[in-house]
Order: structure tokens, then sequence, then C-alpha cells
């Protein structure tokens, strides 16, 4: 068993998939011979050939129309979208036909995609490259959208992503695509969609994140656990819907949250959250609950990007405000 | 009984060949014969290499973010911005330099976007054109948009822009396309067919045998050309921008060139090209042909081309001082992140800015 990046999990959960299911197919711009712009389908096309593997025209409209219609008679087609920024064109498909397809057929019709894509800052990449705009997806009833933050996730998540019998919105955080190894086996075991996992417990302090936040999160509850600050850390990995029991059975456990994300704060899936939060747990805060994201600004060229992106300080410096409340 | 309504044609032109030779029993144009203007246009080719060829040591060596090289494309790129007047408006995609040049584009400024600095969409040149555009073929529209206001303002001004083989497939080429066809848009469509859309071949985009063809199919007069020939480059691009400023609307143009780097510095084309094919195509690049017919004609010489690297290679390095300087003696602040996202700033993003400035980022840039 080998130890494995994000990335290469992405392409072991694709060849396992393809392999069980001869309906899966990959389907993007560059995907084929080039194995995809960050390698994600390296090798797939040599393994399951170009029937399978789909190098397609430069043309997102066209990558999402066809997988609605692909999916509805019976396949389950998993499109690559070269950069979640280039998924905007997509829209139209995705929310007027793919997350409403078996609710308009009353369940005649049906919309097994994924859509997959790199996403996120953090790689010094060029213009319209390093968005994070997981709330945009998020907020169309009808589609699931799922962010993992580890190897083992992304492996696990991916498998459950491709056999959901409803569309997906998979983002890849590609800042973390090989910022650690882990050992994943080739085991075809999926993980739970619509699931938190709980990634370090703790008694004193909630923080819940997804994606490649995660990393500076623990960071926080490491630098929180030398000034004698338990923190316990979600990874919400299912943002749409979200999975609020298990962040709640926490927050009433712990009486303080604070919410990370490197999206922009306003209407962010931080707001859910929180408002979520209000609703069923508030006789439990003790508290205010902060959000740490990134700005309502235009994602910055490379150059200002560190310092749109929440860092552990930033985290801590909100971890320690939260916790002035007794 | 079936009879043919409508039937169709697309012209190759085709003045210069490689060898630098005229291409005979054609009509020449007459910029063939204007050598001054044609050495200027070459020294504008030479500058864009040159430059190019340093952005991409500066990528290698940390000094500058990913960038999309125009190596090959030169002729094309300079016909395009010397065919266009300043009130014109051009809507590129992102390796024209040559075309930005010509316009007042500095060099610096395209170190700058590529660097990590919004400064560089603040360039220098006309006001009034377009920024550089990544999400492919959007500014196709943008053009045709800007065409439609100058026909509503009754100005006799020309919209252009570029889109790639690989954006020819987006609909919002041939939306541009149908709208200018529509409207009698004063607008000029080129296709610069550089052969590949990162790894995915021409070929593989649709089996057309051409692409101007789908102008054609939108109803507007549409050609290929030759579009490492400046010669022909240019010459189309005059009759398109003549027609267009004339009410006489818009046109297509398919120049036909190579993409002799990688796509961008952070693609690396030997996991998906036959070098051969790369090989081949540097014998038809656009420089060449140009320096042998200048050459030819007695305009030109080795004397002349060493001064003109030398000149190439001072202009370029004071370019990169000036980018250097901008970014390490006078960066952007972190409230540069905040400004421009209105006019009047939004109280909350006011409190993030304040916030943000007590959180700078450590070591990283
Ligand atoms: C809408 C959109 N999809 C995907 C991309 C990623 N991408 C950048 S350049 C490129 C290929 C463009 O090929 P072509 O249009 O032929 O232009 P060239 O780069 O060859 O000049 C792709 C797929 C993008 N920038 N925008
Ligand atoms: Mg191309």
């Amino acid at each position: 068993m080998a130890e494995i990046t994000l990335v290469e999990a992405v392409t072991m959960a694709l060849a396992h998939e393809m392999e069980q299911d001869p309906t899966v197919v990959v389907f993007g711009e560059d995907v084929g011979v080039n194995g995809g712009v960050f390698r994600a389908t390296a090798g797939l096309q040599k393994q399951f050939g170009d029937e399978r593997v789909i190098d397609t025209p430069l043309a997102e409209v066209m990558i999402a129309g066809m997988c609605v219609g692909m999916a509805a008679q019976g396949m389950k087609p998993v499109a690559e979208a070269q950069f979640e920024g280039f998924m905007y064109p997509m829209v139209d498909h995705l929310v007027n036909h793919a997350a409403r397809l078996r609710h308009r057929t009353r369940g005649r019709l049906t919309c097994p995609m994924v859509v997959r894509a790199p996403w996120g800052g953090g790689i010094h990449a060029p213009e319209h490259h390093s968005d994070s705009n997981e709330a945009t997806w998020a907020h169309f009833p009808g589609m699931r959208t799922v962010i993992p933050s580890s190897p083992s996730r992304a492996y696990g998540l991916l498998l459950a992503a491709i056999r959901d019998p409803d569309p997906v919105v998979f983002l890849e955080p590609k800042r973390i695509y090989r910022w650690q190894k882990e050992t994943v086996e080739d085991s075809g075991e999926e993980l739970p969609l619509d699931v938190c996992f709980v990634l370090r417990d703790g008694t004193d302090i909630t923080l819940v994140t997804w994606g490649a936040m995660v990393k500076e999160t623990m960071e926080a509850a490491q630098a929180l656990a030398e000034q004698g600050i338990s923190a316990e850390v979600i990874d919400v990995a299912t943002v749409a819907p979200i999975d609020m029991d298990t962040i709640i059975e926490s927050v009433e456990k712990t009486g303080r949250c604070v919410i990370v994300h490197e999206a922009p704060k306003h209407c962010g899936v931080g707001a859910e959250i929180a408002a979520s939060l209000a609703d069923n747990a508030i006789w439990h805060l003790k508290a205010p609950i902060k959000r740490v994201t990134g700005y309502d600004t235009v994602m910055p060229l490379y150059r200002n990007e560190m310092n749109y992106m929440p860092s552990c300080k930033r985290i801590v410096h909100a971890a320690e405000q939260v916790l002035r409340f007794e | 009984m079936a009879s043919t309504i409508a039937s169709f044609k697309v012209d190759y032109y085709q003045y210069l060949d490689p060898d630098g030779r005229l291409v005979e029993g054609s009509q020449i144009p007459a910029l063939a014969r204007d050598m001054k203007e044609l050495v200027s246009l070459y020294r504008l080719m030479t500058l864009t290499r040159v430059f190019d060829k340093k952005a991409v040591a500066l990528q290698r060596t940390g000094k500058l973010g990913t960038y999309a090289s125009s190596l090959g494309h030169e002729a094309a790129h300079v016909a395009i911005g010397s065919a266009m007047r300043e009130e014109d408006c051009f809507a590129p995609m992102y390796r024209e330099y040559a075309a930005q040049f010509y316009r007042g584009v500095k060099m610096s400024d395209v170190l700058l976007y590529w660097g990590g600095d919004e400064r560089g969409n603040d360039f220098s040149g006309p006001k009034h054109d377009f920024p550089w555009c990544v999400p492919i073929a959007t500014q196709c529209l943008h053009a045709a948009g800007a065409a439609m206001a100058y026909k509503l303002y009754k100005q006799p001004r020309v919209a252009v822009t570029v889109v790639g083989d690989g954006g020819s497939s987006k609909g919002d080429f041939l939306e541009a396309i149908n709208a200018a066809s529509a409207w009698k848009l004063p607008l000029v469509l080129v296709i610069v067919n550089n052969q590949w859309a990162i790894s995915v071949p021409r070929s593989k985009q649709n089996t057309a045998k051409t692409l101007a063809q789908k102008g054609i199919a939108g109803g507007l007069p549409s050609i290929q050309v030759d579009g490492n020939d400046l010669i022909a480059a240019r010459w189309a691009m005059d009759k398109a921008v003549a027609a267009a400023r004339e009410g006489r609307g818009a046109s297509v143009i398919e120049m036909m060139t190579y993409r002799l780097s990688d796509h961008t510095t952070a693609d690396d084309a030997r996991r998906y090209r036959p070098q051969g094919e790369v090989d081949s195509a540097w014998n038809k690049e656009p420089l060449l042909r140009m320096r042998k017919y200048l050459m030819d004609q007695g305009f030109w010489d080795e004397v002349k081309e060493e001064e003109l690297l030398d000149e190439c290679a001072e202009r370029v390095q004071a370019a990169v001082e000036d980018y250097q300087h901008a970014v390490s003696n006078d960066p952007q602040s972190i409230d540069s992140m905040f400004e421009y996202m209105f006019k009047n700033m939004p109280h909350h993003i006011e409190e993030q800015r304040e916030y943000a400035k007590q959180f700078p980022a450590e070591g990283d840039h």
C-alpha cells in the first residue's frame, strides 16, 4: 500500500470506479493525453481508452450540458472543469437541469453526474484561477457540493460522489493537492456524503472548516493547545447539505464556535452554519460565533493573495476573542 | 427536385512564403513594397520575441508567475495591432503582446500582470481597451458590445478581438458572430489558430476544414490567411477594419500559425506533442521569412540585425527593472485589495480593510 497525495487519491478513485462501473466516463479539457493540468487524470486514458477518458473541445457549456444528457441516459459522467473559475458557464445546465431533473420529472429522469474542479487559492496561479465559490453551488437546491481535505477523504468521498444518484459538485483544494501523503488502500470503500468529520477532539471551542483551510485550522488548534485551550476541529466536507447535527453536538459541548473559510464572507457557507447554530444551539453558546474568511473582494492576484487568505494567526485571534467570554 | 440555394468557399491568402519569397501569380499588397513600414513592423516582432524569451527566463528563476508565451505568433499579433487606430478598441485574450505594444502597452505592464500585480491590467495605451481575458472567448462578446456602442454612437470606430482555435469552440465566439451579423457591427473577429489548445490539437475541436467557415455560417465574410506571413495577415486586417469602419459590417479572419512554446510556463508540451511537429513549425516561423525578404530587398543585413538585438535587449532589461522596482520598492498595499471594488466603498468592506491591515501575511508575498 502506497502513500499518496490528495491528487493521486483522486486519480485512484477515478480508476477504481471506472474499473467497477463501465458507465463511468471522464469528460473534460486536457484530461486525456495530458492527464489534466494538475495530473488528476494521469494515465487514465492509457488504461481505459479514449472512449472512457474523453478530451473535449474547449466548451464548458457543452461539457455540463452533455453530462446532463449522458447522465439522464444512465451514464455516470465525471466532468472536469479545469479550474473552478471556469465553471461559471456551466451554471445554466447545473441549476436549470442537473439539479432539478429528478424533481421536474417526478423521478422519471435523474442526473447522477459529477463535476470536479480544482478550487481555491494559494498556489500563485494567474487571474481567475484561485476563486473559492463553493457557496455559489451550495445555494442551489438539488445538488450536493463536496470538498475533501485529505488523501483518504478525497478517495472515499469521490467514490461516494460518483456512486451518488444525484449531481455532485466536487471541489478539490488544489493548494493541498500535494501537501501531505497518506496511506490509502484502494479498497473501493466510500466515505459517507452529508457527514462532517471530526478531525480533532476538544472541549473549549469548536473550529469548523473545510478544504485547504483544514491545514491552517489544525495549526491553530495546535497553537491553542499550547496555550492550554482544547479546540475541536470539524471538517464539514459536504458543504451542501450540511451535517448540522455533528456541529451542533460539538457546540453544545464547547459553547464556542469559530468558522473558517477561504471564500468571501458575505453569504458564504459560514453564514449558513452560523445561522443554523443560532437557530438550534443558541442556549449552549457562551460567546458570539466568529467567522474567519476571505474578504468581500475580488481574489487578488498572487502578490497579495496571502494577505487575503485566512492564516493561523487570524484563526487564533478569533478564537481568543471568543474565549474571552466566560 | 433539389437545387442549391447557397454555397460557400473559404479563400486562403499567403503572400510571403516560408522562404521569404513573394508568392508568384498573386496581386501583391502594397505593404510588400513599403520597406520602411515593413522594417518598423519587423523591429516590433523582434522586440516581442526578445521580451518573450526574457519573460520565460524570469518565470524560470522565480521572478515572475505563470506566463503565456507569444513565441511564433508575432506576425499575427503585429498585423492586428498595426491595422488599428488608437480610437479603435482591442479586446485581447492573453498572449497578443505585440498587438498591445503597438498600441502603447508597456512591456513592464505585461510583467506586472503575470507577476501577480493588478496594476498590469491598468496598462498604458488606449484607456478604452479591454484588459487581458483569461475566461476563454468571453472577450468576443465584449468586443461585439463595444462595436454596438460605436454603432449607436455613430462613431467610425472598430472593435477587434482575438480568440484561439480552442476558444472558437465556445458559444461566446459563435454568439459574437451571430450578433455582428444581425446588427452589422463594426467588429473584426480574429481566430489565431496556433493548432493547439493546451494539449488538445485543432483536429479534436471539430472536423470542419477551416474555423473561418464558422463565420460564413453566421453570415460574415470570412477568410483564412497564413498568420506567419505579416503581409497577408496585415492585408486581411486592413480590409476587415476598413469594411467595419465604413459601415459594411463585421468579418472573421482565421490566421494560421503555430504555438512554438509550451501553452504557458506551467505546461510541458512534451507530454502530448511530437517534437518533429514543433521542429518543422520552426521552418515556417514569421520572423525568419520577413528577415530573409528584407535582406533580399537590400533593406536589412547582419549588422542591422545585431544592432537591433542589442537595442531590444536593452529595452527589455529596462522594462524588467521597471517591473522589479514596482513590485519591490513600490508594492501594492493591503488597501489595494479593497480599493476599486466599488466607487463608493460599502461600510463592511471598509471594516474588512481595517481588519486585514492588522494581519499582513508572513513570509510568503
Ligand atoms: C472558460 C475557460 N475554460 C478553460 C480555461 C483554461 N484554459 C486556458 S487557455 C486554454 C486553451 C486555450 O486554447 P486556444 O483557445 O487555442 O488559445 P491558445 O492558448 O492556444 O492561444 C484553456 C483550456 C480557461 N482559461 N477558460
Ligand atoms: Mg490555440
